[in-house]
């Protein structure tokens, strides 16, 4: 009997030393103990597909189509996108739009904010300066937003520069919907502002605590 | 007559029952240690065709989680990054590594970068990303701290109590919703503020599905 408790605890030890323990770092796949339907004939995002020549599941956007998902039989502007004062930043005349085609509240401005610090900020610096975490590694051109070039430029440029890129700035426009680069506008406007404020735009009674 | 077993063989039935006991008992506690995804999957860090470093991107340099992973707060999959997020820096820093041919390559022809998939929840479980940041889930929850991460490896089980254990008792890992993305933040409760963790959940209505058909179908 003794040696039925010496082959077990041999063979414990054995399997502890061939297992080890969890949580080690393995570059091996997981071993699927119960794999019942873990893995069904569809297809998940950003999957592979073996259909498909390119071996994508997701398909790109057939060329010269827009999202739809919108009433066709109501006016509505954001249908087709065809209002390209909304969604190119565009005048009729091809100028580019002053002002805003959304209504601006705190709430854009926020959303802007939170957008810029996620997405432009990188380069552009959380202030617009230029002055981004990228420009210590080499991306030296970026402008600040605080010359008088970039403070006249009109709202519908900046807005189609964030949708088509310009110079070695890439486009933004498949992390930035329509409505989110016009609250980023929206911010850049606001910290131009800031940038260049005086004591004469802070509230009287709020000047006490910038001393 | 002599005997043909000892008398020692009357304590042996006895004997054997305690030795089986023992081996199940042994056999249980191995397979509740082994065969489970705390031990299965825990760990698993595949080599990735472009030795991407998340400590250096997301920590050091303090890039957010959803420059790159955008889709996360809208949509129930966190994207994987197209090519065109990487060159947007990497078109000018590190433009000639060969480190990045791979994501060159990918810029050009369009092909996708052959990433490898390191959660790999079963097909049965539908799982959305964006109801749990947008209630104050951090990715650390899921993801430990990947900020720290030079190879990304799966840190948690991923298994389904571990799912239960917080969709029974959400305020325990909720986070101000302004710490979801910062993976050094705390949880509320952790911070003293349990009464605000409650009153989130009351306020935003978080009421985490423990029934079946909530995260199967």
């Amino acid at each position: 009997m003794r040696y039925a408790y010496y082959t077990l605890a041999f063979v414990t030890v054995l399997l502890f030393s061939v297992m080890g323990f969890r949580g080690m770092i393995s570059t091996r796949p997981p071993i699927e103990v119960f794999p019942d339907m873990d893995h069904q004939a569809k297809y998940k995002a950003q999957a592979e597909s073996k259909f498909f020549a390119d071996g994508r599941a997701d398909r790109p956007v057939p060329a010269g189509t827009v999202p739809f998902g919108r009433d066709a039989n109501q006016s509505d502007p954001a249908f087709l996108r065809a209002d390209d004062a909304h969604y190119a930043g565009k005048n009729a005349d091809g100028s580019f739009v002053r002002g805003f085609p959304i209504e601006i509240n705190e709430a854009v401005v926020r959303h802007g904010q939170g957008r810029f610090q996620i997405y432009c900020a990188p380069c552009h610096g959380a202030l617009g300066d230029g002055n981004g975490i990228t420009k210590s590694y080499g991306m030296v051109a970026t402008p600040t937003y605080h010359d008088d070039r970039l403070r006249t430029m009109a709202e519908g440029e900046i807005f189609n520069t964030i949708t088509a890129g310009k110079n070695t700035m890439f486009p933004y426009a498949d992390k930035l919907s329509p409505d989110d680069r016009w609250a980023v506008v929206a911010y850049v406007r606001a910290l131009q502002r800031s940038h260049h404020g005086t004591i004469d735009d802070v509230p009287p009674d709020q000047r006490g605590g910038l001393k | 007559m002599s005997k043909i077993f000892p008398k020692s063989a009357n304590a042996l039935p006895l004997q054997i029952l305690i030795f089986l006991g023992v081996l199940g008992g042994v056999a249980t506690a191995g397979i509740t240690y082994y065969a489970t995804p705390a031990y299965l999957r825990v760990g698993y860090q595949p080599v990735q065709p472009v030795p991407f470093d998340h400590s250096l991107h997301a920590g050091q340099l303090g890039i957010d989680c959803r420059y790159c992973h955008a889709s996360v707060e809208k949509s129930a999959t966190s994207s994987v990054p197209a090519a065109q997020t990487c060159m947007n820096c990497h078109s000018l820093i590190k433009a000639q590594s060969p480190l990045l041919e791979v994501v060159r390559e990918s810029y050009r022809t369009g092909d996708p970068v052959p990433w490898v998939k390191i959660h790999n929840n079963p097909d049965y479980v539908y799982f959305n990303h964006s109801v749990h940041v947008n209630r104050g889930v951090s990715c650390v929850e899921c993801h430990g701290k990947v900020n720290e991460m030079t190879v990304v490896r799966q840190d948690k089980p991923h298994s389904m109590s571990w799912c239960l254990d917080c969709h029974r008792d959400p305020a325990s890992r909720i986070r101000d919703p302004k710490d979801v993305y910062n993976l050094d933040s705390q949880t509320l409760a952790d911070q003293g503020k349990i009464a605000d963790a409650h009153k989130f959940i009351t306020d935003w209505k978080v009421k985490p599905p423990t029934s079946c058909s909530g995260c199967h179908r």
